[in-house]
């Protein structure tokens, strides 16, 4: 008897929720099959089954459970077994007691530990008709608090109850999964990793002209975006300036990776997800803006699988698409920088002693201070720089 | 109704003159609080206002004049006795617990005992073992006893006034380190009735309950926390018999988190009464265990860094409220 889990799908997360079973219980399944489907902190992921045998539901669809949790169990006695004694029985001496039917092993239960939560969760569940062994706990040992069930109900749909004061002038809302995935991160980043900040303007003229050559010459096949540039030039600035693409171990040492897999942050209606440009540096330009689209795509639709989103070595970030000239980003640990990118906008520029209109980009790079300091950002800043006002080599 | 500025010690000693102008029936009684104008000054120029025959120096026997007291009450005066600590009580804890309690109850309520009895309770003042000890819990266990504890000049005014216009003989917990402490204080007849706890500071997160010293502290925490966004709804007791539960179970029922301050020892406290009766009115809105805060189980030392060690302070008053919000 094989058991099935609530995978743990990245780092952050601790419980997910069935959304559908594509197996019936009690139904016949191989190795590999699809078993259900499950939703993240980030996107929808496929259970596939480990084992071939019958399969038994512990959990039914649209409940929530923590990661480890046995949802279902694959029974392995082979099918042609059940099935043997069937002609058995009907081969038998018609006054021997029929034998019993062939029955399905009943479901076995699944294990219900004790749950423990808050007699004010006890409260709110029993009366929103929720079970408690399906909510996640984050209180003191796991025991599960008023907010648990809140944001469980909260997911199911229904609205929370209203807070006890009637006249309070303020509305409390329960966070979405990914909001307080983000919020986690966001703030063990901010306490943990000592950021510091350096800006550089970028003129994008030769970038811009760039950009139109190539969608002149190749139709859509060309079409590249800022963003797109930006990235390239960041991963073949990272190639060069390789403490920025590391992460730090413990106070001793630190890791510098070789590939540079870049995480594109991308802000979609629930929150923030990054999917990864894989070897962003050594991707050829065109190939690289038409990967990006299909993972802004993917992330948008929330159809990334797990490997799609993680694993980024760096960051960028970009607002340009908003009335944003420079903004600065938080670090996505372990990762040790990330690129914050602002909107080209028209600016009068001094050149050889004339003042002349030139598109302008700001970039500001969040740096993990144990990894490197000023100097190292300011000329991993400006080799991005230098890629982008010479873009030709974008293209090599 | 006006609001004057002034001290817990000037607060009780003008309640003091103004029932004593008001009730010629009412009398002090107590060591040194004549001639000498009282250990920590709350009977100060009463001798020379009022005369030997209604502040009267005591010699130093507490089950003496404390049996005294009782005594004039039960016959129709309204004594107010000062004990220069409440740890003096102790040699009269026999006339206190076994006639002043009873005496209403064994005659069937034909005889009252109007006394009051006040003076500084508590620790925090370099006082040692012996005369640094919290009594609430010991004379608030006994049916017949009024107990209450002022944390404020007002409160110190409105529950005095209370006490020595009411008929039972009422245990008036004063404390030594708030003698000095300033606040507002409504002029004329202001009255705190007793038996109602005080929502000092509105909060939605947690209850803290407190009274007496551990009040203010509560209050510094509530501000520090504030600016975290932490809001803390405090409770002041001031009355620990009658114990108003229900206005501490109400504001459990908002905020799903309580925690209970006490200066005195864990066992058999202040806090564990309220812990249990805001289990048992209020369990199902609970989100938390209550959490207690109390004096270490240590007789209270002498040296002023292991007297810091053996009460709560704020550093740990506040890591407790950071524990219920866990």
């Amino acid at each position: 008897m094989a058991e099935v889990i609530m995978p743990k799908m990245g780092d952050a997360m601790t419980e997910g929720k069935i959304l559908t079973w594509r197996k019936r219980h009690g139904e016949r399944v191989e190795t590999g099959e699809v078993l259900a489907e499950i939703e993240t902190d980030k996107v929808n992921v496929e259970i596939e089954a480990e084992t071939s045998g019958t399969l038994h539901i512990a959990v039914p669809a649209g409940q929530t459970v923590p990661v480890g949790h046995v949802i279902a169990y694959i029974d392995g006695q082979p099918a042609s077994a059940v099935e043997a004694t069937a002609p058995e029985a009907a081969a038998a001496d018609a006054v021997a007691p029929p034998a019993p039917e062939p029955t399905r092993p009943p479901a076995p239960e699944p294990p219900r530990p004790r749950v423990k939560a808050s007699p004010l969760a006890r409260r709110i569940a029993s009366e929103h008709g929720v079970d408690l062994s399906a909510v996640q706990g984050t209180g003191p040992g796991g025991r599960i608090v008023e907010r648990d069930v809140l944001a469980y109900l909260e997911r199911r749909g229904e609205a929370a109850p209203a807070p006890a004061a009637p006249e309070e002038e303020y509305e409390d809302v329960p966070l979405n999964r990914m909001r307080q995935a983000i919020a986690r991160v966001v703030t063990q980043s901010k306490q943990q990793v000592p950021h510091f900040y350096v800006t550089a303007e970028v003129d994008m003229s030769r970038a811009l002209e760039l950009r139109e050559q190539l969608q002149e010459a190749l139709g859509e096949e060309g079409r590249v975006t800022v963003n797109d540039l930006v990235l390239k030039a960041t991963a073949l600035a990272l190639q060069r300036h390789p403490d920025l693409n590391s992460q730090v171990l413990d106070d001793r040492s630190l890791r510098r990776f070789r590939r540079v897999h870049l995480g594109v942050m991308v802000a979609t209606q629930d929150g923030l997800i990054a999917p990864v440009l894989r070897d962003a540096d050594r991707l050829p330009l065109l190939q690289l803006a038409k990967e990006a689209r299909r993972l802004v795509e993917g992330a948008h639709a929330k159809r990334l699988r797990q490997e799609e989103y993680t694993g980024a070595t760096f960051s960028v970030s970009n607002l340009g698409m908003y009335e944003v000239v420079n903004f600065v980003a938080i670090i996505h640990p372990p990762q040790a920088g990330i690129l914050a990118v602002g909107r080209a906008q028209e600016r009068p520029v001094v050149r050889a002693g004339q003042v002349v209109v030139r598109p302008v980009l700001q970039l500001t790079v969040s740096a993990d201070h144990r990894v490197t300091d000023g100097v190292g950002a300011a000329q991993f800043l400006v080799e991005v720089k230098r890629l982008l006002e010479n873009p030709v080599r974008l293209l090599l | 109704m006006t609001v004057a500025e002034m001290t817990y010690r000037e607060a009780l000693r003008s309640t003091l003159v103004e029932e004593m102008d008001r009730d010629p029936r009412v009398l002090l009684l107590g060591e040194d609080i004549g001639v000498y104008q009282g250990t920590f000054r709350v009977t100060e120029g009463l001798l020379e206002r009022y005369g030997p025959r209604r502040v009267l120096d005591t010699p130093i026997s507490e089950l003496g004049f404390i049996g005294a007291a009782i005594g004039m009450a039960m016959l129709g005066l309204r004594p107010v006795v000062e004990v220069m600590t409440w740890n003096f009580s102790l040699p009269a804890a026999d006339q206190i617990l076994q006639n002043a309690a009873k005496v209403r109850y064994f005659s069937g309520g034909q005889v009252s005992v109007p006394l009051v009895i006040r003076g500084p309770n508590g620790a925090g003042v370099q006082l040692s073992a012996q005369h640094s000890q919290s009594l609430e819990s010991f004379y608030g266990h006994f049916p017949g006893l009024r107990v209450v504890a002022p944390a404020t000049p007002a409160d110190a005014k409105g529950l005095l006034r209370s006490a020595i216009r009411g008929d039972d003989p009422v245990i008036f917990l004063e404390h030594a380190a708030l003698y000095g402490v300033k606040g507002p204080v409504p002029e004329g007849e202001y009255t705190v009735p007793f038996g109602q706890a005080a929502v000092v500071r509105p909060g939605r997160e947690v209850t803290v309950v407190a009274y007496s010293r551990m009040l203010h502290l509560v209050l510094a925490v509530a501000e520090d926390l504030a600016r975290e966004g932490v809001e803390c709804e405090v409770v002041d007791l001031r009355s620990l018999r009658p114990l108003d539960m229900e206005t501490v179970a109400a504001s459990v029922r908002r905020t799903h988190r309580a925690v209970v301050v006490q200066e005195q020892w864990p066992l058999f406290g202040a806090a564990a009464e309220v812990a249990t009766g805001i289990y048992e009115r209020c369990f199902d809105d609970l989100d938390a265990p209550v959490v207690r805060v109390t004096g270490e189980d240590v007789p209270a030392p002498y040296a002023r860094n292991l007297e810091k060690l053996a009460f709560p302070d704020e550093d740990r008053i506040q890591a407790a409220i950071r524990r219920v919000l866990q």
